[in-house]
């Protein structure tokens, strides 16, 4: 039993590993974001980003624009003329202004709201799935995605991006019940070009997650940099209690 | 107490007079002397000493962050997970008050766990203190509750669902399971009416229980006395004043030793609040930032880490009523400890290898059953749950027979104690 036990617990392991390879083919799975919230113009450019591409569907109705002001070094007047495009005031959050019942018709569900996907799923998997868009004559919208298996979202910044083809290829995989044909990712080919290059594709991208990363904790700058004030008080003051606390038991033998 | 000593000789003549009028009619320097300035406390506690003030400190903690909570928070299905994200983004300050409360649940499973540690450690469950024990372990399921409903209010996916599970396994008692569930629930699935009712346990119910139980705790504690790492009991040795030899005032000696410990925990505590406080999706997960949906099921869901050693026992049992009770019997086996313990000595130093290696593989087995609770029961996780859950029942089936057999060392007449 125990051995039995160890020998599994070795092959899951191996498995792990190889897994974590990539098996030879394009490892999208191990892309980073890479972001950074301390970069203000990062944001900013984020902020742009989604405003145009994405607040058509998607909305953050838990943020509201003059906090995007504020947080990111804008005026609200450079908000108003940049961001705010349908006579939203300053104090609104950033709704989309698509009706949730269109939406379910054209889409097949309503699109969710992002105020805090990058919390829920990490900016890693955000990054991955804005890159990941392949062409897809099955799927209604034209286009299929690996980090989001039938997505129902189009490929909105095809513009950009251009489009893409997946290769596949067929690997031999075996589970618990025996040998398999899986159909593998491995690497994808470009088929139109987009206006961005390669590099200044994945800088779009990385602005927009960082924004969207922002979005999901606003608080989040604010909160590191007091921590730093908060942990050397502390240490501090524990200094001193340590100090009060010799003194008081010097006379215990 | 300072300023009776400052001032002109009248103005202590006001205070003391004061003070005397008071205790005419309320017994303040009498409980003062009794429970801080008189009560005596063995000189040779060590760190694991600290972790009972500190619980204090969490469950004050708790209250106060918690009624800064209730005031913004709405428990009703439409609005709870906003309201949380409305104390997250707008309300002055509310973001440290949550992540306080947040991450003050963690840290009252930690100092508890350590609390409960040191017990087994040195036999701090033994005679005398066998009902001071079970008054602790009362707290420790009243806790879990407490935690229990208060992981559901912020009405996340994981809440959501982790209610689920929970409430479900209720269904697994033979014949009124099932609408035991419904009672609990007070719906046919977890609803607002689940919602709003876990609140009025979270907020008034529970606290209350856990409020009076530390008072009777510590009203035991300091009936029968503080045991220390020799596991001696200092009351034998006394002063011509009934003052015991190896003790010392609680106040000042303790309540300055406890300080640094305060000191101390708040860095640790204050580095997760202000760097990490999902900490890794540990303390608060990931999942759970997306709004509940009874129609989208987590790929899998798993307690918080303080819950999984029970939730890798529940799901190593292919039986979902047998997983169940043997899930209560875990936590219920604590309550037997002070009868299950046959040894003649109370700490570790004077035990002999047997307790060692036992009390050794129950810490590994309750760690290791810990880190599986959080992987899918799958494969090999759930035949180590299995191994791993043996370890911790035979620790405590088998204790009546390997404390008594052991071979203990003599234990001395007075404590260890290096200045």
């Amino acid at each position: 039993m125990r051995s039995s036990a160890l020998v599994l617990f070795a092959v899951l392991l191996s498995g792990v590993v190889l897994a974590s390879e990539g098996g030879g083919g394009e490892a999208w799975h191990g892309w980073r974001a890479g972001n950074d919230i301390a970069n203000k113009t990062s944001l900013q450019r984020g902020a742009r980003n989604f405003v145009n591409y994405c607040l058509g569907c998607h909305s953050l109705q838990y943020m509201r624009y003059n906090r995007v002001a504020d947080d990111l070094g804008l005026t609200q007047e450079q908000v108003k003329s940049n961001l705010m495009f349908t006579g939203e005031r300053p104090f609104d959050v950033m709704k989309s202004a698509m009706p949730t019942s269109d939406a379910e018709t054209w889409f097949g569900r309503a699109p969710p709201d992002l105020s805090l996907t990058a919390r829920a799923k990490g900016p890693d998997y955000l990054f991955q799935f804005l890159k990941t868009f392949y062409l897809d004559p099955d799927r209604p919208n034209g286009v299929n995605n690996l980090a989001l298996e039938n997505a129902a979202m189009p490929q909105v910044l095809a513009d950009l991006q251009g489009t893409q083809k997946a290769v596949f290829v067929l690997e031999k995989k075996s589970d618990g019940n025996g040998e398999q044909m899986v159909r593998v990712f491995d690497h994808f080919e470009q088929v139109t070009p987009g206006r961005l290059s390669a590099a200044e594709f994945d800088e779009f991208v990385r602005d927009t997650v960082n924004f969207l990363d922002y979005v999901s904790e606003p608080i989040r700058a604010k909160r590191e940099s007091l921590g730093l004030w908060v942990v050397l008080f502390l240490i501090v003051f524990t200094g001193f209690a340590w100090a009060l606390k010799k003194e008081i038991w010097k006379d215990v033998h | 107490m300072a300023t009776a000593t400052e001032g002109t000789a009248e103005s202590r003549g006001r205070w003391a007079a004061f003070v005397r009028w008071i205790d005419a009619r309320l017994p303040v320097t009498e409980f003062w002397k009794s429970q801080l300035t008189e009560y005596y406390a063995p000189k040779n506690f060590n760190i694991w000493y600290y972790f009972g003030s500190l619980a204090l400190l969490v469950l004050v903690l708790q209250i106060i962050t918690g009624i800064f909570l209730t005031m913004n928070y709405k428990p009703s299905e439409a609005e709870a997970f906003g309201s949380i994200e409305y104390i997250m983004r707008e309300v002055e300050w509310g973001w440290l008050i949550r992540y306080m409360h947040s991450t003050g649940a963690s840290a009252f499973f930690i100092v508890v766990y350590l609390h409960m540690a040191r017990a087994l450690l040195y036999g701090s469950y033994k005679n005398p203190r066998e009902l001071l024990w079970i008054i602790g372990m009362l707290i420790y399921v009243s806790l879990m509750a407490e935690a229990f409903f208060g992981y559901v209010l912020p009405w996340g996916n994981m809440s959501f669902w982790g209610a689920q599970v929970i409430v479900s396994l209720f269904g697994a008692i033979p014949a009124v399971g099932p609408d035991l569930v419904e009672w609990i629930r007070g719906d046919y699935s977890i609803s607002d009416i689940t919602l709003n009712r876990f609140f009025a346990l979270h907020v008034a119910a529970l606290p209350l229980v856990l409020i009076l139980l530390v008072v009777v705790h510590l009203t035991a504690l300091h009936e029968v006395g503080s045991n220390n790492p020799d596991g001696i009991e200092i009351k034998k040795h006394k002063d011509s004043k009934g003052k015991p030899l190896d003790g010392i005032p609680f106040h000042p000696y303790y309540t300055y030793k406890d300080l640094v410990g305060v000191g101390v925990f708040l860095i640790f505590f204050a580095i997760v609040i202000f760097f990490a406080p999902t900490l890794g999706g540990l303390f608060l997960e990931h999942p759970n930032f997306e709004p509940a949906n009874p129609l989208n099921t987590p790929e899998h869901i798993a307690p918080v880490w303080y819950f999984t050693p029970y939730y890798a026992i529940l799901r190593a049992v292919p039986d979902k009523l047998t997983g169940a009770v043997l899930m209560g019997a875990a936590v219920l086996l604590f309550f037997f400890l002070p009868w299950l313990d046959r040894s003649k000595v109370k700490s570790i130093r004077y035990r002999g290898w047997l307790f060692k290696l036992f009390l050794g593989a129950f810490i590994v087995a309750f760690i290791g059953l810990g880190y599986l609770g959080l992987q899918p029961a799958q494969g090999s996780y759930v035949i180590a749950a299995r191994i791993l859950g043996a370890v911790y029942f035979l620790f405590f089936l088998l204790m009546p027979w390997y404390t008594s057999v052991d071979k203990t060392k003599p234990v001395p007449d007075r404590v260890t104690y290096h200045a």
